[in-house]
């Protein structure tokens, strides 16, 4: 455990100028990346850890962005608040419906397709509600003071990647001191063996909600951090069903059930919808009919998840580390 | 026999209890006739589309995410066709079923029989990245924007004091006679008596002979022809874009574990369950999306009956 944070803090201090370097429009893509860092992992801690699979992690991620969203927008407070309040909101209700969900013996598919339905449920509520602005959504303001409490900066401003690579750092740090745990190494032992498990005294139940929860929270770190960063979120764009798809991508693609799969598949991931933007606006020449259209970037990723469930089952990383051992 | 005769009896009831409740709701029987009659049309729609997924599921114990991206294809095939060739829209089916099946047949062969008895994640994944290329590839090729298909002939009909677009009483009943055909199908022939087999013990099945992967990749393309058929016969009814077959997906999941995974009959009952569900849950719920209601409904069977009303517990 302490290795892999050394590891850990390694990474954030090699990432921590990035900013500077960076044109601003690279560093975008370099926050997005975090996003879907900070998503991947906690999917990862849930679904590969826990071995719960998760299709409805936007209704975590969304529950942050629309807790950090209205607390912002109606009361002036600090966004760090909201990220907290969102994190206390998004576990409690990972926790209930996770609780549901396990409690009657919800397995494999029919788990995913309860999570996938809890999320949907929130979108259509969101998408009716006026108290969070029906299908508008929220705008947050733009202008205001500016600075760290308030989490708000010029455009483009380091800053923002700064903020993004801390929460990411904790997210991950989280993942790591819970697997290092007894608690953690009994998850495990709950994903491998049930029965097993429950006969060697492990509470079952308990560990599972605990992975739920905590991975609920993580996420909505991503969903107030993407309001933050946005300033605006929308039933769709917090609680749909595309969301819950960029928590999961990441995490297969790098490696489902390792420490650093995750955030490698969103290194490799975010810089791919920007080179499809590019190669859209100006393409090469034997290209040219895909100027000005718009689909190919999930096109990219869907090749790469389709390649990657076939050829690398463990993913990038976890096929690698698996080669070198 | 004598549970399904008392549960069928428990359903009529609950069912005749529904609709009262949504006539005193709304204070009127037109609206409440309406209601009940645009939702079981709609529902037998959904009894075909779920058809080929709780084939698919039943026979190869597959989640399939990219079934609605399939039934978004059928739509196209029908929309260029009526638009391009002026083909009527019914006669397209003799274009999008076996266009379906034969990509069916040649996705199970080629991708997905290569995760058959892998994890049920790496699965799920590999429909869902077959789903998000089909429907990107169709957003690159086609664009965003929406198309609609009109049927020349489509006159509103009057049906026990509601009216229904003839358009709509012949995707019911286009999507009832292919539902009856594919039942006939896995009851009455050998090919079906053989996809039976594979499903109830696919070791058993290859013991005695049977080509178990040849049979994974029929059903997998007929439940994909299922897609596609029921995707021409709701063209005129819907716009065509390239997202268009999602909500049919998610719909089409509800209905199978509605119904109980791999069970036919489950599939007609629970497509025209749901479709009752959407319509008389937008009288109870007024200003609420009429999806809610169905998601609820189907939260409440997963927590209550997992096995679906139709099927035998595990």
């Amino acid at each position: 455990m302490i290795r892999r944070l050394v590891v850990l803090a390694a990474i954030g201090v090699a990432l921590a100028p990035l900013p500077l370097l960076l044109p601003p429009a690279q560093e975008a893509v370099a926050v997005r990346a975090l996003m879907f860092a900070m998503m991947a992992v906690a999917w990862n801690l849930m679904s590969g850890f826990g071995g719960l699979f998760s299709f409805g992690h936007a209704a975590y991620f969304g529950l942050g962005a629309y807790t950090t969203a209205l607390l912002t927008v109606e009361l002036g407070l600090s966004p760090w608040l909201g990220l907290l309040a969102g994190m206390a909101v998004a576990a409690l209700f990972g926790v209930v419906t996770g609780y549901l969900a396990v409690r009657y013996r919800l397995k494999g598919a029919y788990f995913a397709l309860a999570t996938f339905a809890f999320a949907e449920m929130l979108r259509l509520a969101a998408l009716n509600s006026e108290l969070v602005g029906g299908a508008v959504g929220l705008t947050l303001p733009v202008t205001g003071e500016q600075g760290w409490w308030t989490l708000r900066f010029d455009v483009g401003d380091p800053a923002y990647f700064w903020v993004a690579l801390l929460l990411t750092l904790a997210c991950v740090a989280t993942v790591i001191v819970l697997l290092g745990s007894r608690a953690g190494l009994n998850l495990v032992a709950v994903r491998e063996d049930e029965t097993a498990a429950a006969a060697a005294g492990v509470a079952v139940v308990r560990h599972q909600i605990l992975a739920i929860g905590v991975s609920a929270a993580l996420t909505s770190v991503a969903g107030g951090f993407y309001a933050v960063y946005y300033l605006f979120v929308s039933p769709d764009l917090a609680f749909g069903p595309s969301v819950s798809i960029q928590a999961i991508l990441p995490a297969v693609i790098g490696g489902v059930g390792t420490v650093w799969g995750p955030l490698i598949g969103a290194a490799v991931l975010a810089p791919l919808s920007d080179v499809a933007a590019t190669v859209v606006r100006t393409p090469p020449e034997f290209l040219s009919f895909l100027q000005g259209r718009s689909g190919l970037d999930v096109i990219m990723y869907a090749v790469l998840l389709i390649v990657v469930v076939l050829a690398m089952p463990r993913g990038l990383y976890g096929g690698f580390a698996r080669r070198s051992r | 026999m004598n549970h399904l005769i008392s549960r069928a009896g428990l359903g009529i009831l609950v069912a005749v209890a529904v609709v009262a409740g949504a006539w005193a709701r709304s204070g009127s029987g037109s609206v409440t006739a309406q209601a009940v009659l645009t939702g079981l049309l709609l529902g037998g729609v959904y009894a075909l589309v779920a058809m080929g997924l709780t084939l698919i599921f039943g026979v190869l114990d597959i989640v399939n995410f990219a079934h609605g991206a399939f039934m978004t294809l059928g739509m196209y095939a029908t929309a260029l066709l009526a638009t391009g060739a002026g083909l009527n829209p019914y006669l397209s089916l003799l274009v999008s079923v076996p266009l379906l099946f034969g990509l069916g047949y040649a996705v199970q062969r080629h991708l997905v029989s290569r995760t058959m008895g892998g994890s049920l994640a790496a699965q799920l994944l590999l429909t869902l990245g077959i789903a998000m290329l089909l429907e990107n590839a169709l957003l690159l090729a086609f664009s965003g924007d929406t198309r609609t298909v009109a049927v020349s002939f489509d006159t509103p009909l009057r049906v026990l004091g509601a009216v229904a677009d003839l358009s709509r009483v012949l995707a019911f009943a286009g999507a009832m006679g292919l539902a009856g055909a594919v039942w006939l199908l896995l009851t009455r022939t050998r090919l079906g008596t053989a996809i039976r087999a594979v499903a109830a013990n696919p070791e058993g099945a290859s013991l005695v002979g049977l080509d178990v992967r040849r049979l994974h990749a029929l059903t997998f393309a007929a439940g994909t022809a299922c897609a596609g058929a029921a995707g021409t016969l709701v063209t005129p009814l819907v716009t065509v874009e390239p997202t268009a077959g999602e909500l049919f997906n998610i719909i089409g999941f509800v209905v199978v574990v509605l119904g109980g995974l791999g069970s036919v009959p489950g599939a007609v009952a629970g497509g025209l369950i749901v479709g009752l569900t959407e319509q008389l849950g937008g009288i109870y719920l007024p200003g609420q999306s009429p999806l809610l209601a169905v998601f609820a409904v189907f939260v409440l069977v997963l927590l209550w009956r997992p096995q679906g009303l139709f099927g035998r517990p595990a």
